[in-house]
């Protein structure tokens, strides 16, 4: 068959996030259509069925995490999309993926809240509850997203991260990202590497859902196959059946910690932009992080060194790269649209209390300018 | 009198602005795709509010041929105002070198440097299709300015329209052309 090489094409931050969940095997999608992360839905209801997916609208988010994990557990490659309410929503369902370790992505595109707040416009307030909105003791990973490319590649990487560690991702994007459009081309099939779980190769009668091999991670089977096997959200031992010792606890909770600990630092993804003589290091993520190049190059024609250090991976935190690239620096300036500082406050912990962090915050619903961090740069 | 034109430019920021409902967004997207048919760097955004029609809508298109880091307008080149509203929020920025297309039919009797009033809704009407305003006023921009080269937005036009709305919105695009090849102009 020949193939026409794929063209550069105008694409929406939501359009090229579905097609990077495509494009790593997905197929299958359950949502509950939600400003700014409606055009998810939309795109997929059109391509997965083209493609021998499956989209279905959920009743709510609940129903529509919970759809996903299901599908997850049956075989499919799959994700959903939503907003801060609807995200909450998903907490519950989330944190069963995180202690059955169920492979999905969950794509939140931060609004404004808390609550239903201001519905159409951007935030980066969201970065905790990605961490920590689920009870109980639990690491996570995070990706964030500041291009149409980046929406592309990351959905992409999420489902490498979450195939290969069978772990629940967040992409946490925000509503700018997510509706602005920017020429993309979509990669060829084998461009990206896209990564398959682990299938259990053992007889079926010999499979155990829970025991792991030497990275951390246990074999996935899919339900429906020869292989029968046990899921709960009860701590439960390799068998996957309810398993109250405390050794046993122990060594569950240590493992779901572990497998990604130990892959940290092929999780944590960073760009550096003219951090190596800088003066002023900016550490910024998702749409901000946009501003805070363009103020950094304004920063340099006026003659102060600045440099930006833009954090793809919200978790694991990057604490390495930022210790390092903090080393040299007179002033660390962190802009966010959230009022608390929520990255601020982690690096603040990674280069100790007595350094002192510019912080340049919106929380109004408008997104961070150029102008807005150069004022606090030249401050 | 020939056609005075803007000096081409490496980096263009454009700001489409009106009322919601008068297909805005589209026309910056049929303008950035345009600009990359022409293999430049695009980033078009908009104000994304509850109120879809009616309002003020904004539209905005950023085309360079490098990197463009910031995503917004922050020193437009060229504005489209398709309302009167739209026309008193930026025309103070006329002074500034910004070039101003307004629609002369809703806001009549306007005159100064870098001001360019065209009738693009009375135009629309006369063609029997008063939502193609938004496509004249195209036309007219990239005649005026070269901001994208007229063949490459009728390509993009061509794709974006079935084959029944291409007939109408294709002499919009043109109608657009001749306002500018006709005017005489008063900077």
């Amino acid at each position: 068959m020949i193939t026409t090489p794929n063209q550069t094409q105008l694409m929406q931050g939501n359009q090229a996030m579905t097609h990077g969940a495509l494009y790593a095997g997905a197929r299958f999608y359950a949502g509950y259509p939600i400003t700014p992360s409606s055009e998810i839905a939309e795109e997929c209801s059109v391509l997965m069925p083209k493609l021998g997916g499956m989209y279905i609208q959920m009743e709510d988010e609940i129903a529509s995490i919970a759809a996903v994990v299901g599908a997850s557990l049956a075989g499919a490659k799959a994700f959903t999309a939503t907003s801060g309410p609807g995200f909450s929503l998903m907490q519950e369902n989330l944190g069963f993926a995180v202690m059955a370790e169920v492979p999905c992505v969950v794509i939140n595109v931060q609004r404004s809240g808390p609550s239903t707040g201001l519905a159409t416009k951007p935030a980066q307030a969201d970065v905790m509850q990605a961490r920590w909105g689920r009870h109980g003791d639990q690491s996570v990973v995070a990706l964030c997203p500041s291009t149409v490319a980046e929406c592309f590649g990351l959905t992409v990487q999420a489902f490498n991260f979450s195939e290969k560690y069978r772990i629940p991702v967040i992409l946490v994007a925000d509503e700018v990202v997510a509706h602005m459009r920017e020429g993309f081309r979509i990669p060829e099939d084998g461009e990206v590497t896209v990564i398959e779980r682990k299938r259990p190769t053992c007889h079926p009668r010999r499979y155990k859902p829970f025991e792991t091999d030497i990275d951390g991670v246990a074999p996935l089977a899919s339900y429906g196959s020869d292989y029968v096997f046990h899921v709960s959200s009860s701590m439960h031992g390799p068998d996957g059946f309810s398993n109250n010792d405390p050794v046993n606890a122990t060594r569950k909770i240590e493992q779901l910690h572990r497998k990604v600990e130990f892959h940290r630092d092929e999780i944590v993804i960073t760009r550096s932009f003219d951090i190596e003589d800088a003066d002023v290091l900016l550490v910024a993520y998702g749409i901000t992080a946009r501003a805070a190049r363009a103020a950094a190059l304004a920063g340099r024609e006026a003659g102060i060194k600045a440099g930006v250090l833009q954090l793809l991976t919200l978790w694991p935190f990057a604490d390495k790269e930022i210790g390092l690239a903090s080393e040299r620096v007179q002033t660390i300036i962190v802009p966010e649209m959230n009022y608390a500082g929520q990255v601020a406050g982690e690096v603040q912990k990674v280069v100790g209390p007595d350094r002192d962090i510019r912080r340049v915050n919106r929380y109004n619903g408008q997104i961070i300018t150029p102008d807005d961090i150069l004022e606090v740069m030249t401050r | 009198m020939t056609t005075p034109r803007m000096s081409k430019k490496s980096r263009y920021e454009i700001i489409l602005a009106g009322a919601g409902g008068q297909g805005l967004i589209l026309s910056a997207i049929i303008l950035s795709e345009a600009a990359i048919r022409e293999g430049k760097n695009v980033v078009q955004t908009q104000s994304y509010g509850i109120a879809a029609r009616g309002g003020l809508s904004e539209a905005e298109v950023i085309i360079d041929t490098e990197e463009i880091l910031f995503q917004q307008v922050r020193n437009p080149d060229i504005i489209l105002a398709m309302t009167e509203g739209a026309f008193a929020k930026f025309r103070s920025l006329a002074r500034t070198g910004t070039l101003i297309f307004y629609d002369e039919t809703l806001a009549a009797g306007q005159h100064g440097d870098n001001l360019l009033g065209l009738p693009f809704t009375r135009s629309a009407r006369d063609l029997g299709h008063g939502a193609s305003a938004n496509l004249i006023a195209l036309g007219a921009i990239a005649a005026r300015t070269e901001v994208v080269h007229m063949e490459n937005l009728i390509a993009v036009v061509t794709r974006t329209f079935s084959v029944q709305a291409l007939q109408t919105n294709m002499k919009a695009v043109l109608m657009g052309e001749d306002l500018i090849s006709g005017q005489v102009f008063r900077n």
